[in-house]
């Protein structure tokens, strides 16, 4: 690294490198931002999903799960929950709801939310609105 | 120490130990929640730990970018601090804070901790690594302008080197990319296309400027290298891991509802991701080769040796390992996504902080250098840590492999039946954890033993 190459060459290419590449990434962010509504269906964002995502968030389920593979890896992912529970949202209620409070002997359990009934639908309907997202595939099989 | 107001930097690199300190613990609660499922429940169910673990963790390496930065932008600048004073204000108003955010996770549930905060108002809780409340938000958003206009201030009154260009180029990033973290919308496609803009352009952006500026610092000032070659380095590397990382951040978007051209452009330019790293690798061995002096903090430039090999190991090849979108499209969220997060952090982060944390506190106290028993015992610290990261990496990504294999690729076992099945692996993990902590004992330990001199040298020099 010497002759040539020197102390401004290597300052011209990293302002003008990252700069460039930064302005790639807005425009391609423009594109993706433009073209994401035929993947992520925003259209059927109900009022109860967007509850259902509070929900989601303010019990920090992404603490131990991941949902769309990103969050914690201790329990199963849930971006496809609702066809692993044989899209059933009830079922998805039912698991949920059910949990012991004090846990089970040994194992990884649950916490219990005591989540209202209103609080329980919309989660359901979040999980459910998630697993209807066009993600590439992904997961690639039933179990997450 | 050549500037009285670098001392503002002993408090946060204080803390930052602290904080480290708590973090592993609550490390190995969580490791042994995942052999013994019910420990400590409900008290402190797994994703408390967990929120716990990583926030700590970005606050004592935040405490450790700022203590980083009182203590060498004087010293580039020539010149005193702009304000002491507002630098230890901010000091215990980020403590309090971080400290306040901590015991309200612990203290109550989450969901009740929304409440108080009044998450409904802004709503920005419950994400990854963004789990404080909004007011914490913006509470560190204060100490972060603050923070910046202090060093801002001192670059500008005093002498403008690269380096002190670079660190605060980095450091105004973070703060205007965590700005990011206020904006949720309902969409979760692109809550999460925005999450990444804190996230990744924060530790594969402009945190890899922070890294490179005190690295650099550190090297010039161990080997005495002449200063333009360095300069020339640290551009170098920080231009490759800008314009690789920046792209970069598509390998996030293979499969949250964006486009699939992602998987092209996330693939290829974070392939590249590896190369800042290995530039620093070479960048770090190579002065330390052509040193022109020796330099009696041995455990320093150790440090620096070591941050340069275990990011490249961690983030460069970890990364790498499952960065392809073929790739991921198996390992997305498993085991070995944990494996590289552990060792790119601890590789990166971790060890830069106590790159110059080794390197400053000896001069903070008034000497050159530790003495000899204590950096030996530092270097114990340095590498009981060191090595059972490794085996705690490697552990996890042989549960990620099995993993990856049983429920995704070989077969189509659930979740908590391969969990069970690769419970072994987590033991080992946790063994390993437990060997981590005592090493970060003996690097603490290195700080409050008492300095006990057998080689005269160091006191004379130090003079």
């Amino acid at each position: 690294m010497s002759g040539a190459f020197t102390k401004s060459t290597a300052r011209n290419i990293y302002f003008g490198g990252s700069v460039f590449f930064f302005l790639l990434f807005v425009a391609l962010t423009f594109d993706t931002t433009r073209t994401m509504p035929e993947r992520d269906h925003r259209e059927n964002l109900s009022d109860k999903v967007v509850l259902g995502k509070s929900v989601w968030e303010e019990n920090n389920c992404v603490g131990c799960h991941t949902i769309l593979g990103e969050g914690a890896y201790f329990a199963p992912e849930l971006g496809n929950v609702y066809s692993r529970f044989g899209n059933s949202t009830e079922a998805i209620k039912a698991f949920i709801a059910s949990r012991p409070a004090e846990g089970i002997r040994g194992r990884r359990s649950m916490p219990q939310f005591n989540l209202s009934e209103e609080a329980l639908d919309a989660v359901a309907e979040f999980l459910k609105w998630t697993s209807e997202m066009d993600t590439a595939n992904w997961p690639p099989n039933i179990q997450g | 120490m050549k500037y009285q107001s670098q001392a503002v930097a002993k408090p946060y690199f204080y803390a930052a130990i602290g904080l480290f300190v708590a973090q592993v613990l609550f490390g190995l609660i969580m490791g042994l929640q995942y052999v013994i499922g019910d420990f400590l429940f409900p008290e402190i169910p797994f994703n408390v730990a967990r929120m716990v673990h990583t926030n700590l963790l970005i606050v004592w390496l935040l405490f450790g970018f700022m203590g980083a930065s009182y203590f060498l932008v004087p010293e580039e600048s020539e010149t005193e601090l702009f304000s002491p004073l507002l630098g230890y204000v901010l000091f215990w108003v980020f403590l309090v804070a971080g400290a306040l955010t901590i015991v309200g996770y612990l203290a109550v549930p989450y969901a009740t901790l929304a409440e108080l905060t009044g998450n409904d108002l802004l709503p920005t809780m419950g994400r990854e690594f963004l789990e404080q409340p909004t007011i914490t938000k913006i509470g560190i958003v204060i100490v972060a302008l603050g923070f910046l206009f202090n060093i801002g201030m001192t670059v500008l009154k005093g002498r403008k080197t690269v380096i002190s260009v670079v660190l605060i180029t980095g450091l105004v990033g973070l703060a205007v990319f965590f700005l990011f973290s206020f904006y949720n919308p309902s969409n979760l496609a692109l809550d999460k296309y925005y999450w990444w803009w804190v996230v990744h352009l924060w530790v594969e952006g402009v945190w890899e400027l922070i890294l490179g500026a005190i690295l650099a610092f550190v090297l010039i000032k161990v080997t005495g290298v002449d200063r333009e070659v360095i300069e020339k380095w640290l551009y170098v590397i920080i231009a490759m891991a800008l314009i690789t990382g920046i792209i970069g951040t598509g390998h996030h978007y293979y499969w949250i509802g964006t486009p699939t051209y992602w998987q092209w452009w996330g693939s290829i330019f974070s392939a590249m991701e590896p190369l800042p790293f290995f530039a620093m690798t070479v960048f770090a061995f190579n002065m330390i080769n052509r040193r022109r002096r020796d330099h009696p903090n041995k455990v320093a430039v150790l440090w620096a040796q070591g941050t340069a090999v275990m990011s490249f190991l961690g983030a460069g090849v970890w990364g790498f390992l499952h960065t392809l979108a073929p790739v991921n499209y198996y390992t997305h969220g498993t085991q070995i996504t944990a494996a590289h997060g552990h060792m790119a952090f601890y590789g990166a982060y971790a060890m830069i902080v106590m790159t110059i944390i080794s390197y400053a506190m000896p001069i903070l106290r008034g000497r050159e250098a530790a003495s000899n028993r204590n950096q030996v015992v530092e270097m114990w610290g340095f590498w009981l840590m060191t090595v059972s990261m490794v085996f705690i990496t490697l552990f996890l990504t042989a549960a990620g492999v099995l993993q990856v294999w049983m429920q995704r690729y070989g077969g189509s076992e659930p979740f908590m039946v391969v969990q069970e099945k690769i419970a072994l692996f987590y033991w080992m993990r946790e063994l390993a954890g437990v060997i981590f902590l005592i090493g970060l004992i003996c690097y603490v330990a290195a700080y409050f033993l008492p300095e006990r001199d057998l080689d005269v040298d160091v006191v004379a020099e130090a003079g």
